[in-house]
Order: structure tokens, then sequence, then C-alpha cells
């Protein structure tokens, strides 16, 4: 049923059925569709900036845009702008890093040895939708308030959404093809490395697309709460000092980060699974 | 489906998977056995990890007290309120999206701008404009949980099947009507998905805005406790939150699979 409801992608009779467009009107679209994203993102400027002016609100409710940037400019400039990225980038990476490279390892074990699932998967399936961040007195507990602590908040945090991707992946791997393999003579090391995990690539990679956004908003959580400098810390700062421009700058960098990040995720994703007819087709975000 | 089972082999059944649950969670019994032993033979100090057993004995006491009971319930009126708003005007604002072309392209740039930002970061700006109390965790709540069920409504409403769209169109129903009998329905799936993001993500708002400044909830006396050093006071207030987070989800499936069955 399913398959005649979509035809097979990367080859399917749509493809062929398209009519050719031609090359200008294809231009003029993409370049309509390029002005109509810019003008929104513009009015909102303008709204803002309008708004802050107006006088309908003070000004410590809302600076107008152009002083937040001016902020923003300001600390690029003072250089505070670098080390606090660089600290909550720092932070988030390598929590991410050590997710990523646990979560593949222990939903690839869970999924080959049955003690590991026996163990494990209960933990997984009340651990994943707790609020993990009302851990985070026990943690500072335990570890302090340093990068130690914040890095374990974000692996504690994003560890779960690759484990699970990671499970469903290698349950998802189509029998046939494991079969076919083995028939022809691979061994387990063959299976695991030429098989089982690009055929799994796809969902692994949603689920680290889940996690990294994830170990961004950890990051900044635990320095808001924690203190120190990172963009998370900085922003805090300004709020105590009720300075209402640092705060609005704050949010404006942690924006400008997310949004490249999450880009680049994107990006990877493109690159890596090329062969895969999936990278054809738009992520969600 | 509709066959009963004779009485004695229902009840063999229920047992039965009475003690698979059981087994299943084996292992959360284990950690919380292997916890006990660690504080009990003072492995790490008892400042750092109380006993389970002290720890049950303070979650009693704060029931007793009322105390948890008071901060839970502001707590839980915070984060329903906001999660009801952002699931209205998500919805809405998602079906128009999926519906309305021009609504799509104005507000498409502003939802992929928005939405990798962690939301989190607005917790200054919300007390900045609303002050310490409810008003600002409501609308930090909103605020938060209305992308995903906007991104949800939007998906679900764009995949509707043009067939029926189609169908229903000649068959001459009006847009509003075949919005709702139509596009509605079929968007509810992944609707339903945003929605179980919003109430994981509400609790994480909720916990941690509380953490850094209120009067009241349960982030307010997890951090008063620990403020205090009552850490195994505070150990229960933490479990509690965090399975309150893990029965709203379970809950909530459990009402998912309720209506999707009704549904079809």
């Amino acid at each position: 049923m399913a398959a005649i409801d979509q035809p097979a992608s990367g080859g399917g009779p749509n493809r062929f059925m398209a009519s050719p467009e031609l090359p200008a009107i294809k231009a003029l679209r993409t370049a309509f569709r390029l002005g109509a994203r810019v003008f929104s993102v513009l009015l909102l400027a303008a709204g803002w900036e309008m708004l802050a002016r107006s006088g309908a609100v003070t000004h410590f409710q809302l600076p107008a845009l152009s002083e937040v940037l001016e902020r923003v400019w300001s600390d690029a400039v003072s250089g505070d702008l670098a080390i606090n990225t660089g600290l909550t980038l720092y932070r988030a990476m390598v929590g991410f890093a050590i997710a990523a490279v646990g979560g593949i390892i222990l939903g690839m074990a869970m999924s080959r040895v049955a003690l590991a699932r026996w163990f494990f998967d209960p933990i997984i399936s009340v651990g994943f939708p707790m609020p993990k961040i009302a851990f985070l007195p026990v943690v500072m507990l335990w570890l302090g308030v340093f990068d130690v602590s914040k890095i374990t908040m974000i692996v504690f945090d994003a560890i779960f959404p690759v484990v699970a991707a990671t499970l469903i992946a290698i349950q998802g791997v189509e029998r046939e093809l494991i079969w076919s393999a083995r028939n022809m003579g691979a061994n387990e090391r063959e299976m695991l490395w030429q098989i089982v995990l690009p055929a799994a690539l796809p969902q692994i990679m949603t689920g680290l697309q889940v996690a990294l956004p994830l170990s961004l908003i950890v990051a900044v959580v635990t320095e808001m709460l924690m203190g120190g400098y990172g963009l998370g810390g900085a922003m805090m700062t300004a709020s105590r000092f009720a300075n209402s421009t640092g705060v609005f700058a704050g949010i404006v960098e942690i924006a400008a980060v997310g949004y490249v990040l999450v880009k680049a995720m994107a990006l990877v994703r493109r690159r890596l699974l090329i062969w895969h007819q999936e990278a054809n087709q738009p992520t969600t975000v | 489906m509709h066959t009963k089972h004779p009485d004695a082999r229902g009840k063999a059944k229920r047992t039965g998977a009475r003690v698979k649950a059981l087994w299943r969670y084996t292992p959360l019994l284990l950690l919380a056995v292997a916890w006990q032993l660690t504080a009990y033979f003072q492995l790490v100090s008892s400042s750092a990890l109380p006993p389970l057993s002290d720890v049950i004995k303070a979650w009693i006491d704060l029931i007793r007290d009322g105390d948890l009971l008071t901060n839970g319930v502001s707590s839980l009126y915070r984060a329903g309120a906001g999660l009801l708003l952002s699931v209205i005007v998500g919805t809405l604002l998602g079906i128009s999206m999926a519906w309305w072309r021009p609504v799509n392209m104005l507000l498409a740039p502003i939802v992929e701008i928005f939405y990798p930002l962690p939301k989190s970061a607005l917790i200054p700006v919300t007390v900045i404009w609303l002050g310490f109390g409810d008003g600002s965790k409501i609308l930090l709540i909103f605020l938060g949980c209305m992308l995903p069920v906007t991104l949800g409504a939007f998906n679900g409403a764009r995949s509707s099947e043009q067939v029926l769209v189609w169908s229903a169109r000649s068959m001459g129903a009006s847009q509003l009507r075949m919005l709702w009998d139509v596009v509605v329905p079929s968007a509810l799936p992944e609707l339903l998905n945003g929605i179980r993001t919003a109430i994981a993500l509400s609790f994480i708002l909720l916990v941690s805005s509380e953490l850094i400044v209120a009067q009241r909830g349960f982030g307010y006396l997890i951090g008063f406790l620990g403020a205090n050093g009552t850490y195994d006071a505070m150990y229960a207030v933490v479990f509690t939150v965090a399975f309150l987070g893990f029965a709203a989800d379970r809950i909530y499936l459990l009402l998912v699979q309720r209506m999707l069955l009704w549904r079809q």
C-alpha cells in the first residue's frame, strides 16, 4: 500500500513527468523566494525598531534594535563576544561529542547484547522524558560549578535522543540487506562497518540533529544558572545589573550561534548522506 | 476483537504481563538498591548522596507540611497555562501557514530564525517584561512551547493528502468546512507529536526559570532546600519533578492512543 502512495524517489515517475522549467523562470522564482524571506525578517526588525522608538514601551522593556546591534558590535570589538561564544561552543561541542560517541556505542551495545538491553532499556525509556535540568543542583553538589559539571549536564541531556535513534535505526535495517550480506560471507566486523552502520546512518543522524541544539540549550541554561563566562553567563550578568540592552544583545548572539549550528548540522547531514535518497530532501529545520 | 477471554485465562495473562513489567523495571530497582548501599556504607559523603531511605522520609515530611503541594500547584498552574496557550496559538498558526501561502511566506523565515534559539535564553526577557511572578513563567512557557506545536501542525496539515482535498473541493465543500473536516484530522498525528515535544519542553522551561528567579514552585523549592543544605529533601523534590515529567509524557501518550484509536 505504502509503495503505491509514494512513488520511489530518486527516479520515480514524477521526475520524468514534471514539465521542464526554463532556467530564467527558475532563477526568477528563487530570487522571489529569497526576497520574501529577507522581507519578512526586515519587517520584524523594522517593527521592533519602531515599537521601541514609539514610546509605547519603556527603554528598559525594549531597547531599540539599533542599540542592541551596537552593543553586539562593541562586544565583538572588545573581544568579549569571541570569548563567550568560544566558551559556550566549547562546552556544547565537547558535551555533544561525548553524547554522540557514547550514545551510538550504547545504542549498538543495546541492540546486540541482550543483557545491555535489559539493563538500559528502562533507564532510557524513563529517563528520556524526564526534565533532566532538575538534576542540575545535584550535579552542582557533586562536581561544582565549572566546566566539568556543565559538560556533564550536557551529556546527560543529549545522550538520550542519540541512544534512542541508534536503537531504532539498527532495528530498522532491512533484513534482506543483512541476509544477503551474510550469504555473501561477510564476517561480524564487516557486517557492522559496511552494512549495519551505513544503513542506520540516516536515522542516527536524525538523533544527532536533535542532540546538537539540545547541547547548546543546556550549555546556555547551565551557564545562566551557574554563572561565569559564556553567552548565558554574560546575559545573566547583564540581567542582574538591569541592563536590558545587554540582555537583548545576548539573545541576538545566542540566536545567531544556534542558527549557524543547526544549519551546519544540516549541511553535514547532506554531505554524509550524499549517497542516500534522503539527502535530496529538505530537512525540517 | 470483541471476543471475551474466559476469566481464568484473562487472569493468567494479566499476572504474566505483571511479571513481565516487573522484570522489565528490575534494573531501576537495582539502581535504587545500589544507591542505598552506597550511602549506607558511606562510600561517598552523605551530604553528596543521602541514603534513599532518608530521601523517602524527607519526601513524606514535605507532603505532610504541604510544602510540596503548594509549590507543586503553582508550578503546574504555570506549566498548564503556558502549554494551553501554546497549543491553541501554535495550532492556529501552523494550520494557517499550511493553508494560506502568504502567511507561510511571511512567518516561515521568522519561525526558522527562532527555532534554533535556546528558549531558556528568553528567561531574563520575560522577567524584564512581566516581573518575577506567574506571568513571566507563563509567557516563557508559551513562547518556548509554541514553535514545536506550530511546526507539528504545519507539517501535518501540509502533508494532508491532495486527493482528499481535491475530492472534498469537487463535492463543493467550503474552505472552512474543508479545513475542519479534511486538513485538521489529517494534521492530527503530527500535531499531537509536536504537543508531546511541547510538554517535555514546558517542564524544562518551568524548572530552569524557577531555579533562576521565583518565590514559589518546584524550582524555587529545590534551590531553597539546596541552599539550606537539606540535601535529602532537595533530592526528594528533584525526583518528584523528574517523575512528574515522565508521568505527564506517559499519560499524554495513553490519551493520544485512545484518541487516534477512536478516530479510526
